[in-house]
C-alpha cells in the first residue's frame, strides 16, 4: 500500500471518529470562541483589539491545538492502537502524514471560527489582496502547526504527564509560526497600515517551516511512537 | 544608554549576580554528589570502570 | 584509586563514588580559577569608564553563556552520535543528557545575570532582541528534552527518543532565531559585547572563562558517571526481579 494510501485512510479514520463523537464541535470550537471572548474582557479597549486581532486568533489557534492533539492521540493510545499498526507493518511515515491531515482538516475548522470572530467581535477586516495573502498563510500556517502537533503528540502519547509535557514541548516550537502567521495576517487585514506585499515574506518563512518539519517527522515518527 | 545608576547603585547588582552563580553551581555540585554518594554502594564495582 | 572491598552490592559507602584522580586535580583547579574570577571580578579588575562596576557580571556573564551554548552543541553532537549506528553507544546518550542538564544550569545563570547587567546598563531587566530572545527559547527547549529523558521506558527507548528531540531542537533554534530577528529587526544592534574591554578587564574576563570551561568538564564527567549508575542500578533491579521469578518457577 503506498504511503499516501495509507495517509489518506488513517485521516479518514480520525476525522470518522470525530464527526461521531463531535467533541471537536460540541466542546473545542465553544472553548476557542470563548477564548476570544475573555481576551476582549482582558483587554478592554476596542482600538486594542482590532490592533492585535491577528495574534489573537493565532494565540486562540495554538492554545485549542493542544486539546486537539491529546485528543488525537488518546484515541490511539487508549487501545494500543498505534501499537497494533505498527505491529500490522503500517509504514511510520504514513501514520504521521495520515494523522497530520486529520489534525489540519480539524485546525482549519477551528481557525474559519476563529477568523469569523476576529470579524465580528474585533472588527477585524480583510479586502482585496488580502484575500489570497490570507488564505496563502492559514494554508501554510496550519500545515506546520499539524506536522509540529503530531510528532510531539505522537511523543507525549502514553507517557505519564502528557498533558503538561506537550505544551512545554510544542509551544517553544511553534513560536516561529506564531510570529510568522501574526504579521502575515496583519498584513492581509490591513493592521496598522500594514500592506499586503509585507506579509508574503512571512508566508516564505511558514512554507519553509512546514516543509522543514513535514520532512523531519515523516522521517522520525517512527523511532518516537516505536514501543 | 551606560550607566544609568551610579557606582553604588551598582554593587547590589554585581554582589547579587555572583552569589547567584556560584550559589547556584554550589547546590547543583553538592546535590550530584550527595546522590553519587547515596547510590555508589547499590552498583557493583564492574558498573564503575572509572574507579 | 578506591579499592571497595565489596565486590557484591553492599551498604559500604563508597569514599569517591565518581572521582577519579584527574576529576580531583580538575576540581582543585575550578576552585582555584574561581577564587582568582572573584578576585580579580570583583576587586582587582577596575571599574569600566561607561559601564562603571556592571562590567563585572560580565566575567561571569559572557562564559556562563558561551559553555552554555557550548553544552547544547555537545548535546546535539552526541545525540547524532547515537544515532549513527556505527557509534551507538548509551554514553553518547549520557554525555547528550549530563551536557543539555548543565547547559540549562549556565543558561539559566546566563538569564539572571544577565538581566541584572541589563537593569544596570539599559535601565531594564529585559529586551525583545533575537539575541535575548533565542536564548529564552533555548533554555525553555532544553527543559523541555530533560522532560523528556525522564518519560521512562528502557534505556534504548530513552536515548532514541531524546536524541531525535535534541534533532529536532537543533532544526528549531535558527528557525525561532530568525522569525525573531525579522520579528524586531529595530533591536538588532543592541549587543551584548557593547563597550571595550582592555587589559586588566580582558584578563579577567579570560580567567572567567577558563574556570567555567574546566567547572564544565568537571561537572560533564561526575553527571555522566552518576547517570551511568543510575542505569546500572535501573538494570540490577531487573535482574534482580528475573532472578527472583526464576527461583518461584524452580520451586513449583
Amino acid at each position: 500500500m503506498s504511503t499516501w494510501r495509507i495517509a489518506r485512510l488513517i485521516a479518514a479514520k480520525d476525522l470518522r471518529i470525530e464527526l461521531r463523537s463531535r467533541i471537536v464541535t460540541n466542546q473545542v470550537l465553544p472553548f476557542a470562541a470563548l477564548v476570544m471572548v475573555m481576551f476582549a474582557f482582558a483587554l478592554d479597549n476596542d482600538a486594542v483589539l482590532t490592533r492585535v486581532a491577528p495574534g489573537l486568533v493565532w494565540l486562540a489557534t495554538m492554545f485549542s491545538m493542544l486539546v486537539l492533539v491529546q485528543r488525537a492521540f488518546a484515541v490511539e493510545s487508549a487501545d494500543g492502537a498505534l501499537d497494533a499498526l505498527q505491529v500490522a507493518g503500517v509504514r511510520p511515515g504514513g501514520i504521521f502524514l495520515g494523522k497530520s491531515l486529520a489534525l489540519a482538516i480539524e485546525l482549519a475548522v477551528l481557525e474559519i471560527v476563529l477568523l469569523i470572530a476576529a470579524v465580528v467581535l474585533y472588527q477585524a477586516d480583510v479586502a482585496g489582496s488580502g484575500v489570497l495573502l490570507l488564505v496563502a498563510t492559514f494554508v501554510a500556517a496550519t500545515t506546520g502547526l499539524a506536522f509540529v502537533g503530531t510528532l510531539y503528540g505522537g511523543l507525549a502519547a502514553g507517557a505519564k504527564g502528557r498533558e503538561t509535557l506537550l505544551p512545554l514541548l510544542m509551544l517553544p516550537v511553534v513560536a516561529p509560526v506564531l510570529i510568522g502567521a501574526t504579521r502575515a495576517t496583519e498584513a492581509a487585514f490591513g493592521t496598522n497600515g500594514a500592506t499586503s506585499s509585507e506579509g508574503w515574506p512571512w508566508v516564505g518563512l511558514l512554507v519553509l517551516f512546514a516543509a522543514l518539519f513535514g520532512l523531519g517527522g515523516t522521517l522520525a515518527f517512527g523511532s518516537l511512537i516505536d514501543e | 544608554m551606560f550607566a544609568v545608576m551610579s557606582t553604588s547603585d551598582q554593587t547590589p547588582y554585581v554582589i547579587a549576580s555572583y552569589v547567584i552563580t556560584l550559589g547556584g553551581i554550589g547546590l547543583y555540585v553538592w546535590r550530584l554528589l550527595a546522590r553519587a554518594r547515596k547510590i555508589a554502594p547499590q552498583v557493583r564495582e564492574e558498573d564503575r570502570p572509572w574507579t | 584509586m578506591t579499592p571497595t572491598p565489596t565486590p557484591s552490592p553492599g551498604r559500604t559507602a563508597v569514599a569517591r563514588p565518581t572521582g577519579t584522580r584527574f576529576t580531583r586535580v580538575l576540581g582543585a583547579a575550578v576552585l582555584l580559577g574561581m577564587a582568582w574570577l572573584v578576585l580579580f571580578g570583583l576587586f582587582l579588575s577596575p571599574n569600566d569608564e561607561k559601564q562603571k562596576a556592571g562590567v563585572r557580571i560580565l566575567y561571569i556573564h559572557v562564559p556562563t553563556a558561551w559553555l552554555a551554548y557550548l553544552a547544547f552543541i555537545v548535546t546535539g553532537v552526541s545525540s547524532a552520535a547515537y544515532l549513527f549506528k556505527r557509534t551507538r553507544s548509551l554514553t553518547w546518550d549520557r554525555i547528550a543528557g549530563a551536557s543539555a542538564e548543565i547547559g540549562v544550569l549556565f543558561m539559566g545563570i546566563t538569564l539572571v545575570t544577565g538581566s541584572l547587567w541589563g537593569r544596570i546598563s539599559w535601565g531594564i531587566f529585559w529586551t525583545w532582541d533575537s539575541r535575548l530572545t533565542t536564548t529564552a527559547f533555548l533554555f525553555v527547549t532544553y527543559i523541555g528534552y530533560l522532560a523528556v529523558r525522564n518519560l521512562g521506558g528502557t534505556h534504548q527507548q530513552r536515548a532514541r527518543r531524546s536524541a531525535i528531540i535534541a534533532l529536532l531542537a537543533v532544526l528549531e533554534v535558527p528557525l525561532v532565531h530568525f522569525s525573531v530577528k525579522w520579528w524586531r529587526p529595530l533591536h538588532q544592534q543592541e549587543s551584548v559585547a557593547e563597550g571595550k574591554l582592555s587589559g586588566l578587564m580582558l584578563f579577567s574576563l579570560f580567567v572567567g572563562l577558563i574556570a567555567f570551561t574546566l567547572l564544565y568538564v568537571w561537572l560533564l564527567l561526575h553527571r555522566q558517571r552518576v547517570m551511568a549508575m543510575e542505569d546500572a542500578l535501573d538494570d540490577q533491579g531487573l535482574d534482580v526481579a528475573l532472578a527472583e521469578r526464576r527461583a518461584e518457577g524452580a520451586q513449583v
